[in-house]
């Protein structure tokens, strides 16, 4: 299935693809700067007054470069699906900034806003919330060139939307069926092929895999990494799965209580983890390997993750962490690298390998 | 559809009785669109004190047949077949109210989902006290002093202050505590645990298991783990069960099918999951989709997405995978696998 409309896509791909030649030493595409997104909590029902506010994201910095893939991890609660919706512009940031190319986000409207839209794109965790079950699977690929008319001509459209179903693992035949008629996995191939078809430059993919089965997952895993090198795509990759995130990622950003702890390659967050609530974070997950059960360095964590709406003054990590100083209640710690190679945000940071190290075979 | 009797109890530690024998389970569900086939011959045994892991995807049967033995599946639409024997006693021919004292106080089981089994209308306290009235006729003050103590064995913090609190104010973990709590109130024999931690966070689950494997160690309880975790599986548990399409395809101990897988279904889920220990090269997945319960292809279940099946001419005599359904076997000292060509796969 070669047309000139897909063509061109790999041309692009390819144009771009020599433009970034190392995925680490890209130009930045997305800059994020002390993001915060703070959701009013009121009381009262028909005069309103804010009684405080839940602080969902609290500072966050990220960078994604072109053609890379930027892991974030964190639990549930942490904050990493508002930072999802607030680079998508689903959400207003309350402070801070998201700088595109250049261009800070918040600033956008109108035509530059619409365009933004299109070059960042989201991936949704569930698959069947998701997709309108009442639309067909064409009309669901097809519904962003009604706002995005440019990106196809209106001639083409069928032919189009059926390489994209094609492109990412699905009959073209299907175009006229519902999303009821497929199964998990099949349905995020087609929120993949929704997201591809404005040909984006950033997809946010917010826990893509999470309610896939294990056999399943590996497959939509595989075409994300596949599409990306074709398209020269970049990743924000949020996910509470802390293997695929290792996986499929060149840099990890660890989230906890609205803010990052800590940040740098796979390899570094994962095997020299530096911030007590990422080796406890590491150190929870079960390990598949039967000669490998015991010999992790095991920390469990007490209590649970305080409310966002009051949370712990100076370092958020305090109340959980065996580290604890009096100097943790009075100041925040800054995400610097204090001698381990990659920034942490502790003040007693220190590398510890929690995880062991596979003998690759 | 009925799988020989194996002979062999395959992963049962020597000292331990069989607490729990399941015999060659049949569950369907009769629809008007047909007839869904959950479970398909499913036999395992149960020793006191060891904990089964009962490994699966959605729809392999795994939880319907842990439903059976609890007995809260609705018949109809289900129909059950087969034989479970709790310390000798085949639960299936007895009467409900039978039943009914028999799992009380020998079998409970907890869920994913503990929100949602919990009644929001009532204090966590008087749901654990339940157990207490019901079952021992114990008063509403003493049935509240059993549950703080409860709460209290399952390490949810201040139980005497929270014994009143609701099931919203406590969080997931909290929750699943308060269910462990309520499952284990009659010192069972056998707890099963239906993806107990799916729903929960890796430090939680890290807490709940921990919890879990303590109380077994206390009471010698056997535990049945269901889950489609590899990894808590190879963490808690000492045998495995793996089912796909309804049977169990693989059983052996931890040790040995995760060193060495002996059907191709589960060498290809441990090559398809990505690990923490390292990035690891591209995945491999199985390819396709799991099967439509109503549809179940012929043969082996598992030959349209299997990289090793012998189709036609190819296929030795009688190991057809097409036509030929492949019996649990004995494949290893101590191991069984369903599967014509085990001894091709090991070792792979």
């Amino acid at each position: 299935m070669t047309s000139p409309e897909s063509e061109r896509d790999r041309e692009v791909a390819q144009a771009r693809a020599a433009a970034a030649p190392q995925p680490a030493s890209g130009e930045a595409l997305l800059e994020i700067r002390g993001l915060q997104k703070h959701f009013p909590l009121t009381q009262g029902v028909v005069f309103k007054r804010t009684v405080g506010h839940v602080r969902a994201v609290d500072g966050v910095d990220l960078t994604l470069r072109r053609g890379e893939t930027v892991g974030l991890v964190g639990e549930s609660g942490c904050g990493k699906s508002t930072v999802s919706k607030l680079l998508v512009a689903l959400e207003k940031p309350t402070g801070g900034s998201i700088v595109y190319k250049g261009t800070d986000v918040a600033g956008l409207s109108g035509r530059a806003l619409k365009d933004y839209r299109r070059e960042v794109q989201i991936i949704f965790q569930d698959p069947y919330a998701s997709l309108n079950p009442r639309m067909t699977v064409g009309d669901i690929v097809a519904e962003g060139w009604s706002v995005h008319a440019d990106v196809a001509p209106k001639k083409g459209r069928l032919q189009r939307t059926q390489e994209l179903l094609d492109r990412v693992g699905l009959n073209p035949d299907y175009v006229n069926r519902y999303p009821h008629q497929f199964s998990g996995g099949q349905r995020q191939r087609i929120g993949i092929a929704r997201a591809l078809a404005l040909r984006p430059e950033v997809i946010v993919c917010d826990e893509p895999v999470s309610a896939l089965d294990v056999s399943v997952q590996a497959q939509v895993v595989n075409l994300l990494e596949d599409l990306q090198d074709e398209f020269g795509l970049s990743y924000l990759f949020i996910a509470h799965d802390l293997s695929v995130v290792r996986h499929i990622s060149d840099r990890v950003a660890v989230m906890y209580l609205g803010s990052i702890v800590e940040e740098g390659t796979d390899e570094q967050v994962y095997t020299t983890p530096s911030h007590p609530y990422t080796q406890a974070l590491l150190s929870s997950v079960p390990l598949h390997e039967p000669h490998l059960r015991g010999q992790k360095d095991r920390i469990l964590l007490q209590g649970d993750v305080p409310s966002p709406a009051d949370p712990p003054s100076g370092c958020r990590f305090r109340t959980r962490c065996w580290k604890a100083q009096d100097i943790c209640a009075q100041e925040p710690p800054a995400l610097v690298d204090r001698g381990q190679g990659h920034p942490a945000a502790c003040h007693f940071a220190e590398a510890r390998t929690v995880v062991p190290v596979e003998v690759v075979e | 559809m009925t799988l020989p009797q194996t002979t062999t109890a395959a992963g049962v530690p020597a000292p331990g009785t069989p607490l729990l024998e399941v015999d060659d389970l049949h569950v369907e569900f009769r629809q008007r669109s047909g007839v869904v086939h959950a479970v398909n011959g499913v036999s395992y045994e149960l020793a006191a004190g060891q904990t089964l892991a009962i490994l699966g995807e959605s729809g392999s049967g795994k939880s319907v047949s842990a439903q059976a033995i609890m007995g809260i599946l609705d018949t109809p639409p289900a129909v059950i077949r087969g034989g479970i024997r709790f310390e000798g006693r085949d639960l299936l021919t007895m009467s409900a109210e039978d039943q009914r004292k028999i799992r009380g106080p020998g079998i409970s089981m907890i869920f994913q989902d503990a929100l949602s089994s919990l009644n929001p209308v009532y204090s966590v306290g008087w749901q654990i006290g339940e157990m207490f009235r019901v079952h021992r006729g114990a008063s509403r003050k003493e049935a509240k002093r059993k549950a703080v103590e409860l709460m209290d064995r399952v390490r949810i913090p201040a139980a005497a202050r929270r014994v009143d609190d609701y099931p919203h104010q406590f969080s997931g973990g909290m929750r699943q505590r308060v269910m462990i709590a309520m499952a284990i109130a009659l010192d069972p024999r056998i707890l099963i645990a239906d993806e107990p931690t799916t729903a929960l966070d890796v430090t939680v689950q890290a807490q709940v298991m921990d919890l879990l494997k303590d109380l077994q160690r206390e009471t010698g309880m056997g535990l049945i783990l269901i889950t489609h975790d590899l990894g808590v599986v190879n963490e808690v548990a000492d045998d495995v069960a793996v089912m796909y399409a309804g049977r169990i395809v693989e059983r052996g101990t931890v040790d040995d099918v995760f060193t060495d897988a002996a059907h191709p279904y589960t060498d290809g889920l441990m090559k398809s999951v990505p690990q923490v220990e390292a990035k690891g090269g591209r995945l491999q997945p199985i390819t396709g989709q799991p099967p439509n319960l109503a549809a179940i292809p012929g043969g082996c279940p598992f030959h349209p997405r299997c990289s090793h099946r012998r189709l036609g001419a190819a296929a030795a005599p009688g190991r057809e995978c097409a036509t030929d359904v492949p019996p649990l076997r004995l494949v290893a000292p101590g191991r069984e696998a369903a599967c014509h060509y085990s001894e091709e796969v090991l070792g792979v």
